[in-house]
């Protein structure tokens, strides 16, 4: 609970503080260290040093791997905004609004962590998307922007007309909206309408799919992650997409019994669809955003797998898999913000006028496309020890491993753009601090990719 | 503890030449690095050395262990000295960057090292795919005409096969009793027969591509001409053992049964492309092509020796594993010496080296007869095993095997006699200066391969405790 209201409150506040400065920069700092705040607010709560708690009759539920999850997509979220700072000033003159925009998404991000009430899912979800229409759309006088914005705004709304749906059959089978619901309706004392049941769960699922931007329901994302000031999509293919595959799994990891074998079929048929379509395409991409914006679509294949068992695998390989994927696109993206162009073409050369810049981008890029050395390969690894555990048969993995290999040819194509190529790089301003910020991000991907137990050994103290 | 220093040395030197601009410096600490490996690697095989364990990733169970038995050790000393005379002998070659070139051929060292020594799967796997990094730069910035593309294909081509060892291994890992990637453990891990030859396959693929058996082998000629020479050298003296160290290593402990009921389809694939390499060995006129092809042929005859499970065979292939690397050696720095002093590669171009650089001349000759595995060079013993070990398997595979014998003395010496023989040409007229570093290098080689190729017992006994293990139970 701690999380969900300190956040709240810290949102009011950031909108307001511009009446007390004006200053940029001094909205930056405030934002950092309300999210500090956060952090430790959070972190009381799961130590359980202080707590806010009032009855939500079940609607929500606080465990350790929610607030693990909290977290982790906090801190992210700090470095977000520690080393996207500046940029985000340069996107309007409202920089407190966005701030603020921040503080609502995560406390999203929060209820979508602890929800135990599928009506809670429904809040926490449209908390969530809200503001980020709003901040898809924040660079006003760009014309991609608002297009972005609105087919955003568009076919989100219309996913979450799906996601009630869903709900609505779901709890007219059983006739509660809890997560853990019985099977046996309590007030007709019979079983739960099957047929109800499966129509209802494959609507939510679809409309999960669409949030994670799953094939077939991520024709939005390419438009919309291109669109967006590129800061944003940052933070959108990172913590927004790490939040709505936990709360996809916390759906799925109770109700996925009641579609019984239907649900290995339907999620093997996605995890296919998804890389297929995530991977091929990614390759025939000539700017480097949209790339990452194909790429990042292959990875949420990637993620799916998590939904295949319900053990503490599971749970685990999607943890590693969220901060190793974020921390790369993070600094991808940060990098990425430094171009002037974002073609291929554009980073011809790079190393040799930037070897700092290059060899931080080709550690991102080893980490997503899973080379060992860094946190890629172990969220890569323990994804498919997961799936082995949860029996999946070996033709999913060999599938995975196959696009795998198609990850790296367009990753590669981009270490080899500022290797061997030459050319000049238009680059804007790119100083010692900012080199100084991504090498934090690079050290934390190298470091947990010769130790992910360091993150693991947080979960179970 | 001792065995760390084989990891630490290069990975030190590694990290210093980036620091370093200065010609000499850059040479002093890359010989140095070499020569204290090459050391250490002499004094592990004459003592005993224990083995390196610390706990790396408790959560999997996963261990640091660094262990060398005999199979182990001989690798060891041949990537120990092939660097040092890799460094040596293109000591002179004009290279941008030589620093970072340098570098990367440590951190490379590194990665083989890390191979030969790793007693724990997912250890072995890391090794496996860090070795291949540094060679993808390397090959990439340093390398021919055509590069990037030859490169990016070999890169692919090895990390997809390394990428299905990995399901293997996870797949062998969740089933061991222990959850460990130890090799006993994975040994006794709970599987049926059927899926026991899955994952034979998923291991195979791996090392089937590294080595290259036939048809996986479409990278390699094109990688070996289109790297630079020091490149080339690592890649097909010491690189392309890491696969059949593998099947040594991992797929005849791991899968007795599958690896017995797919020999025949493994030896057919080989001696197929053993006599697809030679026959296309015959053809070539660029010198870098050819000692591509031969080498294929060379590693196509290893291979089938092992799946022919015979004891002397896989003795053969032991001590063939080191000659073969010495021998190769050998020729690519003579290649190599060629090309940096004439400009070309071609033998229709070259002609009359005997006349022009005579001690070069009869270097050459020498490798060449090691080449063809004649007597009283070393490659000679450790053909004979497997040639021997062939026919005990079938009489006609060897048969069919030992044609190569014969291809491959009319391809080399037809090289000897178009680059040796002749009148000298106007290519040939270029080399006036022999090139001293790399003749002090291959005269060393050259020792070697009639040392070891009169007295081969000391191979033999290096090797006696892994030949135990795969055969006494």
């Amino acid at each position: 609970m701690n999380a969900i209201i300190v956040s709240t409150l810290l949102g009011v506040i950031m909108m307001f503080s511009s009446w007390i400065t004006s200053s940029a920069k001094a909205q930056r700092n405030l934002g950092l260290l309300g999210m500090l705040i956060l952090i430790l607010a959070n972190l009381a709560q799961l130590k359980g040093w202080w707590v806010i708690d009032f009855d939500t009759k079940g609607m929500l539920a606080f465990n350790q791997i929610g607030l693990f999850a909290n977290m982790t997509l906090f801190i992210l979220t700090f470095l977000y905004l520690w080393i996207n700072g500046e940029e985000i000033e340069k996107i309007g003159n409202h920089t407190a609004d966005y701030y603020a925009i921040f503080f609502f998404i995560l406390c999203g991000v929060s209820v979508l962590t602890s929800f135990d009430n599928l009506l809670m899912l429904f809040i926490g979800i449209e908390i969530l998307s809200i503001p980020l229409y709003i901040l898809t759309g924040a660079d006003k006088k760009n014309l991609l922007s608002n297009e972005a914005s609105l087919k955003y705004f568009l076919m989100g709304s219309f996913s979450t007309g799906i996601l009630l749906l869903g709900i609505t059959f779901i709890y007219g089978a059983t006739g509660s909206f809890h997560l853990s619901m019985p099977i046996i309706n309590p007030r007709t004392h019979m079983v739960a309408e099957h047929f109800l049941m499966s129509a209802g769960l494959i609507l939510l699922f679809a409309s999960m799919n669409f949030k994670v931007s799953a094939a077939p329901f991520h024709f939005w994302t390419p438009d919309v992650y291109d669109g967006a000031p590129t800061v944003f999509t940052s933070f959108m293919a990172t913590i927004v997409k790490a939040a709505g595959f936990i709360a996809f799994i916390k759906v799925f990891e109770t109700q996925r019994v009641a579609l019984g074998f239907t649900w290995y079929i339907i999620l093997s048929f996605v995890i296919v669809a998804t890389l297929l379509i995530g991977n091929i395409t990614a390759v025939f991409q000539r700017s480097v955003k949209r790339m990452l914006a194909y790429s990042s679509i292959a990875q949420a294949g990637f993620m799916l797998f998590a939904l295949y068992g319900n053990s503490i695998f599971n749970t685990e390989a999607i943890l590693l898999y969220i901060v190793a994927y974020s921390l790369a696109t993070i600094g991808l993206f940060a990098v990425l913000v430094k171009m002037k162009e974002y073609s291929f073409e554009s980073f011809n050369g790079l190393a040799k006028q930037h070897p700092a810049l290059a060899l931080l981008t080709t550690i991102f890029l080893f980490s997503l496309a899973g080379i060992p050395l860094t946190a890629g390969f172990f969220a890569k690894y323990y994804m498919l020890n997961a799936l082995l555990s949860a029996g999946a048969g070996l033709w999913l993995l060999i599938v995975a491993i196959l696009f795998a290999a198609v990850s790296i040819f367009y990753y590669f194509k981009l270490v080899q753009a500022m290797y061997f190529t030459p050319g000049t790089p238009a680059i804007n301003n790119f100083d010692k601090q900012y080199e100084f910020k991504l090498w934090v991000v690079a050290i934390l991907i190298i470091v947990l990719g010769v130790f992910p137990n360091l993150l693991f050994n947080y979960l179970y103290f | 503890m001792f065995l760390l220093l084989f990891l630490l040395i290069p990975i030190i030197a590694a990290t210093a030449l980036l620091f370093v601009k200065k010609e000499q410096a850059i040479n002093l600490i890359s010989i140095g690095s070499g020569v204290l490996t090459l050391l250490c690697a002499l004094y592990i095989i004459v003592n005993k050395t224990g083995s390196f364990d610390a706990s790396w990733l408790p959560v999997l169970n996963s261990r640091f262990l660094l262990q060398a038995d005999g199979v182990s050790k001989i690798l060891i000393l041949l990537t120990a000295i092939s660097f040092p005379a890799i460094f040596i002998a293109t000591v002179n070659n004009q290279t941008n960057q030589k620093n970072i070139f340098l570098s990367l051929l440590l951190f490379t060292q590194t990665g083989l090292m890390g191979v030969f020594l790793a007693g724990d799967a997912l250890l072995f796997y890391f090794f496996y795919e860090l070795a291949l990094i540094p060679v993808y730069f390397l090959c990439s910035i340093w390398g021919g005409e055509k590069r990037i593309a030859v490169t990016f294909k070999f890169f692919i081509y090895t990390f997809l096969g390394s990428l299905f060892m990995l399901i293997g291994i996870i797949f062998l890992y969740s089933n061991t009793l222990d959850h460990s990637f130890l090799i006993e453990s994975l040994k006794h891990a709970n599987v049926t027969p059927g899926q026991s030859a899955t994952a034979f396959a998923l291991f195979f693929i791996a090392f089937a591509i590294k080595m290259p058996i036939f048809p996986l082998h479409t990278w390699q000629p094109d990688t070996y001409e289109q790297s630079p020479s020091a490149v080339t050298m690592v890649l097909s003296a010491v690189m392309v053992k890491m696969g059949l160290y593998g099947i040594i290593r991992w797929l005849m402990p791991l899968f007795p049964e599958a690896f017995l009921a797919h020999s025949n389809m493994v030896i057919i694939l080989s001696v197929i492309g053993i006599l697809y390499a030679s026959f296309i060995a015959i053809r070539q006129d660029d010198l870098k092509r050819l000692i591509a092809y031969s080498s294929i042929a060379h590693i196509g005859l290893m291979s089938a020796a092992l799946f022919s499970h015979n004891q002397a065979g896989v003795q053969g292939v032991l001590v063939q594993l080191f000659s073969h690397g010495i021998n190769v050696l050998g020729l690519w720095i003579i290649a190599d010496i060629i090309e940096q002093q004439t400009g070309t590669r071609s033998m229709m171009a070259l002609g009359g080296l005997a006349k022009q650089q005579p001690t070069l001349a009869i270097l050459l000759v020498g490798f060449a007869f090691a080449n063809i595995a004649l007597p009283l060079t070393n490659a000679f013993i450790g053909e004979f095993l497997m040639f021997n070990s062939l026919f005990q398997f079938n009489p006609w595979i060897a048969a069919a095997a030992g044609v190569s014998v014969i291809l491959a003395a009319i391809y080399t010496l037809n090289m000897v006699q178009k680059v040796a023989y002749g009148e000298v040409s106007a290519a040939t007229s270029l080399m006036q200066v022999p090139n001293k570093n790399a003749q002090g290098v291959l005269i060393v080689l050259l020792v070697i391969v009639f040392l070891t190729g009169v007295y081969p017992q000391p191979l033999f006994d290096l090797t006696a405790d892994t030949l135990k293990q795969l055969f006494v139970k």
